[in-house]
């Protein structure tokens, strides 16, 4: 550690009026940026809004913007990020803010519904449960995408969806792919007009800071190639 | 804003200038050897159905992928929206069509 003492800048408020405060936090070792802002809420600033839930990277509630670059702050240990003693810390951005580093999902989860990032089964509960052949090449595609836990940070990344709010994203995107390519779900039409219309994977601009900063390594920029090859397959398939 | 018709025009077009933007440059090469002059350009091109073809589906092909190309920067950059980005896109594409239509047609068949 550089310092005994951090100082972390928080953004407080709403997006509307949005401020930074500074606070001093004490360093230890081992200290993610979870635990720096949980310390400011529980030791200096009681009205400090947050979210966490697991602290372990399974759960997907703790991204923000550390130093402007989106994280899972549970999974981010402090040192890796330090300015000299600082650092920033900020809401996610590309998502309204709500209070202090609380944003509002929706956007965020109404885009997997708008990519048809649903479930379209055809059997029954009393139809026997569909074989999956785990050696084929549509399902390792599919398994490359599915570890996805919907934390945000890609949608955050991602500067097509700054200047296009109609832009889905490449989290909704690489969902609308992995059930694309899952042996087990029936929509494909459904799936390539959803990702086909005004907000869907043409937009794209393959710029890659999805694949970049995916907390999980995934890499949500081929799955929407996948989709633009397999939209396109379509279209001359329909002939022009 | 850039729906799947809109990916494919601005694509297609994009694979038919590929080859035209080859053949232009090597035509301008070969052209530019022992002088430039109006005269041999247009002893080139003035009634020549290949010419008209070669240039004219170069200028259908520009105005397409060139007013879908502008109209997602005005998107993204500009914050133009709705009908007035689609008035200035087609008025773009009409444009780039006019001008290059004017263009071929005074060196081919004028």
């Amino acid at each position: 550690m550089p310092s005994d003492v951090l100082k972390v800048e928080i953004q407080r408020g709403s997006l509307e009026a949005s401020h930074t405060e500074t606070f001093e936090v004490p360093a230890y070792d081992n200290q993610t940026v979870l635990d720096v802002v949980s310390w400011v809420q529980q030791n200096t600033d009681p009205t400090l809004s947050y979210r966490f839930a697991c602290r372990v990277g399974m759960c997907g509630s703790c991204a923000m913007m550390v130093n402007g670059v989106p994280r899972w702050t549970c999974r981010t240990h402090i040192s890796k990020v330090l300015d000299g003693n600082k650092v920033n810390i900020a809401p996610l951005r590309n998502l309204p803010v709500i209070k202090d580093l609380v944003v509002d999902m929706d956007p965020f989860f109404d885009k997997w519904v708008e990519a048809e990032g649903v479930h379209h089964g055809t059997l029954t509960r009393h139809d026997p449960i569909a074989a999956i052949d785990e050696e084929s090449a549509a399902r390792k595609t599919a398994n490359a995408g599915i570890e996805c836990i919907n934390c945000s940070v890609c949608y955050a990344a991602c500067d097509t969806v700054t200047g296009n709010e109609d832009y889905m994203g490449p989290a909704a995107l690489q969902r609308a792919w992995t059930l694309l390519n899952d042996a087990k779900d029936e929509g494909r039409n459904a799936i390539l007009d959803a990702v086909s219309g005004n907000g869907g994977c043409h937009n794209c601009h393959s710029m890659g800071s999805c694949t970049t900063y995916c907390p999980n390594e995934l890499d949500p920029m081929s799955a929407i190639a996948g989709l633009k090859r397999e939209t396109t397959k379509r279209f001359f398939g329909r002939g022009l | 804003m850039l729906d799947v018709r809109l990916y494919m025009a601005q694509r297609i077009t994009a694979l038919l200038m590929a080859p035209l933007v080859l053949g232009h440059i090597a035509v301008m090469i070969y052209a530019v050897q022992g002088g430039l002059s109006a005269a041999e350009i247009l002893g080139r091109t003035q009634g020549s159905v290949l010419w008209f073809l070669f240039y004219g589906t170069f200028v259908v092909a520009v105005s397409i992928h060139g007013a879908i190309g502008v109209r997602t920067v005005l998107y993204e950059w500009g914050g133009i929206k709705g009908m007035l980005l689609s008035v200035i896109s087609i008025a773009l594409g009409l444009g780039l069509f006019v001008l290059g239509a004017r263009a071929v047609w005074a060196v081919t068949f004028a």
